[in-house]
């Protein structure tokens, strides 16, 4: 047993060194050390998704330090989902991001790639809610080096304002977890489920915490700072923040409600959480609409994204569950491709405006299918992931009687069919005249098409998703 | 004994070649072409091998997992048989004149692609053996009709691409929500005869919400009064689309999925028992007065037809409303019959743009004498539409008045004389200044030796003696009627 639950340890261990040996390197082999952590860490993340499908969830205490204080690691279906889907989209989207920058950010984006992919890996398979804040706050730190790799004034200041707003958001979260060890001696997961009580120190933590988490992810009307951050942000960078790094936050928020919270808080609570999300995925949709640059119109459409993730709360059943890591998972890949493909497309014609997919949709034919099937994930139209997990929220949203997230639901997929048209049509029109359409490499043409492609594969095959996440489920 | 492979073959018959066609080079017109061709041969002989298995009582299901609780499943019943073979053998022919038609245009290998595709959705939409299901194809269907509506590329296009969108993305939602309510009562229902759902029937409030839910997102793409808008505005697509969404891929899925829901999801004793039947019927009537009306007033053939459709789709709604089973089969051969003489019609309308540049009604004037093979079809659509015998539309439209009276709702028969009229009234004229007026001067003798190209004059030749052929020999076992009378009395055995 102890020898298969020490697999858990490779997907954090191997990104690290493949970090810290892409900057020993430098710049001859920083792209072959990158890419040899990579395969080795997808392998070691799926051997560890094997292991769970087939023997459940796993254990381990690591340098023989268990719970109550030590470093106590665990991996359920829902870890092994969430390492899975790291290993496949981060990697694609670095891909892209090979030609996207010059030599130095190249020397450097890896490595701190790779830092982030550990930083996750670890806060994925952490059972304890101090190592789930280090954790936290590695992802953080490194992401705003990552923003700000290009050391232009938009990277500065996008990476400023996250690291202002998510800086607060770590000192709630702490705050709200010194409270709870406090009270309850514990940091561990599990024993805190146990011994929290209904009271005000339970409830002021749970308000810390879930303030701090949603600051990160971020939340309506917490989200001032998203906009921008993604503008502003390299577009390799952008994908990464929207399709993983944002994704770190929920899962943690995920955990700790659904495994801690929930019981005992006032169900009023959960529905404020759904409200604010509904009103993240009508404002996020209303404002994607409005844009008049495409990166814009796909940032706005996270906010909205992302408020979906929130209707579990209200429902809080295990098939709501269910249907917000499928979102967490699809959404992953399909606006990682939208964000690949906004940079293809930046990098073709040199325009940033709505108006420059005109005429593209034949010179970038894999760029074009991409964003139409990420689109159709971003919608909920089937085949894709995003139809299943809006499936699964509005077969609970039915069968828990609370219909009204069900509309929201559905009036947000509409509204996402606006924004996302919106920018396919325009690649139907002809090429406008003086507008040059430089070539760019395959690879990243077929780097946003391979991440479409696993939005597409979620739609057609979600037993299997689902049949893992279901692992370890309920405590 | 069940086979399991060939409702997936037949619906990767057109899924596979399409997806290959995406990759093809513009130039590659050779192999596209065969391409096509030999996808549409293989779907017609799988087809033909399916129909003659389900005539002999064999089994046909092909069943993949989806989700832990709800398989994907393609089955292959009577019913899907009757519109997997109006859809293989007016492919077959809408391919060939497709090839033709876009003869030296842009963009082939996309619109071929996507033709496939549609096609692709069309099988699964028959072949759907549960809802879920059925919902995965009719959306499918929705995303690859879009890129053919917008083929053209002009500002036109997009904007009724952008009104065809609205609707029907707004009524697949409703429909989704209806799909999600019944499955939280039934689980994923599977298709059965006389009805799935006998264990719930006692969640009434329910039923209902779900049942209005259902027709209203499936009467947007059946086009249903008021939810018709987008089909005249999505005219501006070339000739072959129009055909293939008029006669097979859109409104047929609509209807079909109508005809689903009410006899093969509820079962029609337990509609009828809800009391939604009469208002459906109802939306029919108006359906089909309006749409004749309209047809009337347009200057522009292809507006003209369009209008037509509107009604003519509403003809199989209203015969599978009325409880009954003379009216019943009235509306599901029809579901056969206006595909068959509908795609003669924009056949036509597309020879004489493409050889004469005639859109309008008015310019039609002696074109019999210049065209007369092609008008010569367009006269066997129209009599057929107006349910002149012995053109298929009288079939119809026979055994929909004699259901109507058996259901005791003579005022039916008041709408469908009344709409043969309206037929009449924006048909014949057209027909009689074709043969009885002279021919426009600047019509100069064609160069070659039949009226227009063979790609675009076989297919329509085809088609109108298709249009005939039913009529004339329906009373054989194996014509469209005689297929429809055998699955209906199994749907209303008690």
């Amino acid at each position: 047993m102890t020898s298969v639950a020490a697999l858990m340890v490779w997907p954090v261990i191997l990104p690290l060194l493949g970090a810290v040996l892409a900057l020993l390197v430098g710049r001859p082999g920083v792209r072959l050390v990158a890419g040899v952590a990579s395969v080795a860490t997808l392998m070691a993340s799926s051997m560890l998704a094997w292991e769970v499908a087939h023997q459940g969830v796993l254990h381990q205490s690591i340098g023989g330090w268990g719970a109550p204080l030590g470093i106590e690691w665990r991996a359920d279906g829902l870890a092994a989902l969430m390492l899975l889907t790291i290993a496949l989209v981060g990697p694609l989207i670095s891909v892209h991001a090979l030609d996207h920058f010059g030599d130095r950010e190249d020397r450097e984006f890896l490595p701190l790639w790779l830092f982030v992919w550990c930083a996750l890996n670890a806060l994925v398979l952490s059972a304890d809610a101090f190592n789930l804040y280090v954790t936290l706050e590695l992802t953080t730190l490194a992401a705003v080096a990552l923003i700000a790799v290009r050391r232009d004034l938009p990277g500065l200041d996008a990476g400023l304002r996250y690291l202002l707003f998510a800086l607060p958001g770590s000192l709630c979260y702490l705050l709200g977890i010194a409270l709870l060890y406090g009270a309850h001696a514990t940091l561990d997961v599990g024993t805190l489920a146990q011994r929290v009580q209904p009271g005000p120190v339970t409830w002021v933590a749970a308000g810390l915490v879930t303030v701090g988490l949603c600051l990160k992810t971020p939340l309506f009307p917490l989200h001032v700072w998203l906009p921008p951050t993604y503008t502003g942000a390299p577009t390799p960078v952008t994908a990464l923040l929207s399709a993983l790094i944002s994704k770190g936050s929920f899962y943690v928020l995920l955990r700790l409600w659904l495994e801690v919270f929930a019981p005992v808080m006032d169900a009023q609570v959960g529905q404020l959480l759904g409200v604010l999300g509904a009103a993240a995925v009508l404002w996020g949709s209303a404002l994607a609409l409005n844009q008049t640059q495409l990166k814009r119109v796909v940032a706005y459409s996270s906010v909205a994204q992302i408020g979906y993730m929130f209707l579990v709360f209200p429902m809080a059943t295990s098939g709501a569950r269910a249907g917000a890591i499928y979102l967490v998972v699809s959404h992953a890949a399909a606006k990682a491709s939208m964000f690949v493909a906004v940079g293809n497309i930046h990098q073709a014609v040199g325009i940033t405006a709505l108006g420059g997919v005109q005429g593209l949709a034949h010179r970038m034919p894999f760029t074009f299918l991409a964003m139409a099937l990420g689109g159709i994930s971003l919608i909920g139209i089937p085949p894709s992931g995003g139809f299943i997990a809006k499936w699964l929220l509005l077969n609970e949203a039915i069968g828990t009687r609370q219909w009204w997230w069900g509309l929201v639901l559905l009036v947000g997929s509409l509204m996402a069919a606006a924004y996302v048209f919106r920018i396919l049509r325009g690649s139907f029109l002809p090429l406008p005249p003086g507008v040059t359409v430089r070539s760019i490499p395959l690879g990243n043409e077929l780097a946003p098409l391979a991440l479409a492609l696993i939005a597409l594969v979620l739609g057609l095959v979600p037993w299997f998703p689902l049949d893992l996440l279901a692992i370890g489920a309920s405590r | 004994m069940t086979n399991t492979w060939l409702p997936l073959s037949v619906l990767l018959s057109s899924l596979l070649p399409g997806l290959i066609i995406f990759l093809l080079a513009e130039e590659q017109r050779r192999t596209r072409t065969l391409l096509n061709l030999l996808a549409a041969v293989t779907k017609l002989v799988l087809t033909g091998v399916m129909a003659w298995g389900v005539y002999q009582g064999r089994q046909y299901e092909t069943r993949l997992t989806f989700f832990p609780k709800a398989d994907l499943v393609l089955r292959a019943d009577s019913f899907s048989l009757l519109f997997i073979t109006l859809s293989a053998v007016l492919w077959f022919v809408t391919t060939i004149y497709a090839v033709g038609y876009l003869e030296g245009t842009d963009h082939r290998s996309r619109f071929f692609g996507f033709f496939s595709l549609c096609v692709a959705s069309t099988m699964g939409i028959a072949l759907a053996g549960n809802l879920l299901t059925f919902f995965l194809f009719y959306e499918m269907l929705t995303l690859s009709t879009y890129p053919l509506v917008i083929h053209r590329g002009t500002p036109e296009a997009l904007r009724a691409g952008n009104v065809y969108l609205r609707y029907t993305l707004t009524g697949a939602t409703l429909l989704l929500a209806g799909v999600a309510l019944l499955y939280s009562l039934a689980g994923a229902v599977e298709f059965t005869e006389r009805g799935a759902l006998s264990a719930v029937a006692a969640h009434r409030t329910e039923l209902i919400v779900a049942f209005v839910l259902l027709i209203g997102g499936l009467g947007v793409k059946t086009a249903l009064v008021p939810l018709h808008g987008w089909l005249p505005v999505a005219m501006v697509a070339p000739a072959p689309v129009s055909a293939l969404l008029h006669a097979v891929a859109v409104v047929k899925a609509g209807a079909f999925g109508i005809t689903r829901i009410i006899y093969d999801v509820y079962g029609v004793y337990l509609v009828h028992d809800l009391g939604v039947m009469q208002p459906l019927a109802m939306v029919a009537a108006v359906t089909i007065l309006y749409g004749s009306v309209r047809a009337l007033q347009q200057g522009d053939l292809k507006k003209r037809l369009a209008y037509s459709t509107v009604s003519q789709v509403a003809y199989i709604v209203l015969g599978v409303s009325i409880f009954g089973t003379a009216s019943t089969i009235g509306g599901l051969v029809h579901l056969v019959h206006q595909g068959v003489m509908k795609i003669t019609l924009f056949f036509c309308a597309g020879n004489y743009a493409e050889e004469l540049h005639v859109h309008r009604v008015s310019e039609l004037r002696g074109v019999g004498r210049r065209m007369p093979l092609t008008t010569a079809a367009f006269t066997v659509g129209a009599l057929g539409m107006i349910g002149i015998p012995p053109v298929a539309g009288f079939i119809t439209k026979w055994y929909l008045g004699i259901g109507a009276l058996e259901a005791h709702q003579p005022w039916l028969v008041v709408v469908l004389l009344t709409s043969s009229l309206l037929n009449a009234g924006y048909f014949l004229p057209i027909v009689y200044s074709a043969w009885f007026q002279a021919p426009r001067e600047e019509w100069k003798p064609s160069p070659r030796r039949w009226e227009i190209g063979l790609l675009l004059l076989l297919p329509t030749v085809a088609t109108a003696v298709l249009s005939l052929a039913a009529g004339l020999f329906a009373g054989a076992e194996l014509s469209p009627l005689g297929w429809t009378r055998l699955l209906t009395e199994r749907e209303f055995r008690p």
